[in-house]
């Protein structure tokens, strides 16, 4: 299986703010690869720079082999982007944004009009295909956004965070056309800060922060990293403050959520018989006890954290 | 050659796009129709002028206006909408957006000003050197749609209306200096040499040529000059693009 994105060395300076730096990654065909990174990591900005949208100070993009700064019309051929703003045009119809998007890659008119109708009944947009762009909600516009993206069925689609600020319907639509295409064989790079949306959907993940690359493996490996610490999350009847009586030993961290405590330990089994104990002596009732493995969100948050 | 047919196509689809998006508005279309009535009214009425003398330089001065008024906002109005990035991930580049713009620009100037032409030659019964005023109509409106979108690409602002301040502190100057409203031979020396750097003045040299057979200029020389003023527009927008374009979008 050969490389779809590689990404060599990529540095980006704004100013003195080196926004990317030396970064170098891969990404295999069919696969789907999310770019975690929390906001002003870097994500975008190395969008841009595979994309061609942004010219690198250093390094290069390379799309199925091509570099994307030496033949940009012949790598763009086989992509497509969908910017987190909802980028269509507000003053055409969902139809003709779609459409409009089309023409750009040759496809002839009533093949355009078959994909363009296909497009508008997969992302539910029938019956408002005549409306303008700007009359839609978020939601609408990002479909539409999505739907131009994908009319001239892209060998690789980048998208940047798909579903924010997306209501559950919306998510769940555009997860699921993204499984789609990537069942069909485009491969995808999904930048987000979603840690389940990237949990659930990508085989891959790298996280950036401050614009270098701290982690890249599978999401379940990233997460075994973690293997050794848990979340202990623990209620009482009484309201009381644990870290007064809680002994300290193999504790990490304890965060008080509404009337649960989090307590993130390396060893549970030590912290719950201290948990016990202290319920004992001051006579308090356990009303909740969970174990939690590591999350992927534990995951980025160790290596964003380290970076720091 | 296929990748060149891509380029080429996808100009066009952004004249269209632009025309379709920008340009075929009523609000923009009425103004295109009643600027050169208020401009005809503003420089023409009350001021003891032949109008055979003075029409030369009224069409010129409305075809500056008309295909320079529009192109410096797509850029901004793309960016704050996001649309721009979208637009440059398709297989275009940023010199083909540029040509683009400049052509939509054009089409625009011609399609107002033809009126204002008909009318004109008709109501004045100029015998007209139509080869001469076709290509002097066509290249300069090329060259002043290609001003308008070189005026907007310094600047990195998705705003309008700051674009329109560069815009408007450039357009009007060069009106003043194109011998539209003084002839050349009048004007005092300094503002004969200025007039050299206004692309107006050598459409006004056509015009005058084509519609009363008078002109200062060689009339190759002419072409030539404002054929150079549309290279150095559309180069220099692509350079300001570009280095936009490096700083961020």
């Amino acid at each position: 299986m050969g490389k779809a994105i590689e990404a060599i060395s990529l540095t980006k300076k704004f100013n003195l703010n080196v926004a990317v730096n030396n970064l170098s990654f891969s990404v295999d065909k069919g696969e789907i690869f999310g770019f975690l990174g929390p906001n002003g990591a870097g994500k975008t900005t190395t969008l841009r720079m595979l994309t061609g949208l942004l010219s690198p100070d250093k390094g290069k993009s390379l799309i199925n082999g091509i570099d994307i700064s030496k033949e940009p019309i012949r790598a763009k051929l086989d992509i497509g982007v969908i910017p987190e703003m909802g980028s269509i045009y507000p003053d055409l119809t969902a139809k003709q944004n779609i459409v409009l998007a089309g023409k750009f890659y040759g496809i002839s008119s009533s093949e355009l009009i078959n994909r363009t109708e296909n497009l508008l009944k997969v992302f539910q947009l029938q019956g408002r295909e005549n409306d303008l762009a700007k009359n839609f909600s978020k939601g609408m516009k990002q479909r539409v956004s999505i739907a131009s993206s994908l009319v001239h069925e892209p060998k690789i689609l980048f998208i940047d965070e798909p579903t924010s600020g997306l209501d559950v319907i919306s998510q769940r639509l555009i997860k699921k056309i993204i499984r789609d295409m990537n069942k069909k064989g485009s491969t995808i790079f999904l930048t987000t800060h979603d840690m389940e949306e990237a949990n659930n959907l990508c085989g891959r993940v790298a996280i950036i922060n401050k614009g270098s690359l701290v982690a890249i493996d599978k999401p379940e490996i990233l997460r075994l990293s973690l293997e050794s610490k848990k979340t202990v999350v623990i209620s009482f009847d009484k309201d009381i403050d644990i870290n007064t009586f809680l002994e300290k030993e193999h504790i990490l961290e304890i965060e008080k959520v509404a009337d649960k405590f989090n307590i993130q330990t390396d060893n549970p089994d030590i912290v719950i018989k201290n948990l016990v104990d202290v319920a004992k002596k001051y006579d308090l009732k356990i009303t909740m006890l969970e174990i939690l493995k590591a999350s992927l969100e534990d995951a980025f948050l160790k290596f964003t954290r380290e970076k720091d | 050659m296929k990748l060149n047919i891509t380029i080429i196509r996808s100009t066009f689809i952004v004249v269209e796009k632009n025309i379709r998006i920008y340009y075929n508005k009523a609000p923009v279309l009425i103004f295109g129709l009643l600027f050169p009535i208020f401009m005809f009214i503003s420089f023409y009425l009350g001021r003891n002028i032949d109008l055979h003398d003075f029409f030369g330089g009224f069409l010129a001065m409305s075809i500056f206006f008309t295909s320079s008024s529009v192109g410096p906002l797509i850029t901004p109005w793309e960016k704050a909408q996001g649309t721009y990035e979208k637009l440059l991930s398709y297989p275009i580049t940023v010199g083909g957006i540029i040509i683009a713009d400049a052509i939509a620009g054009m089409i625009f100037g011609i399609i107002i000003n033809i009126v204002v032409a008909v009318v004109g030659i008709i109501v004045l019964g100029y015998s007209v050197n139509i080869v001469i005023f076709i290509l002097a109509f066509l290249i300069s409106s090329f060259c002043f749609s290609s001003l308008g979108v070189f005026l907007a690409s310094p600047s990195r602002s998705n705003s309008p209306s700051n674009v329109m301040m560069l815009s408007s502190l450039v357009r009007f100057p060069l009106l003043f200096i194109s011998g539209i409203f003084v002839p050349l031979h009048e004007l005092p020396l300094i503002g004969r040499i200025l007039s050299f750097f206004s692309p107006i003045t050598y459409l006004v040299d056509l015009l005058n040529y084509s519609l009363r057979a008078t002109h200062i200029l060689p009339i190759y020389l002419d072409f030539i000059l404002l054929i150079i003023f549309c290279f150095l527009f559309i180069f220099l927008s692509n350079i300001f693009h570009k280095r936009n374009l490096r700083r961020g979008i």
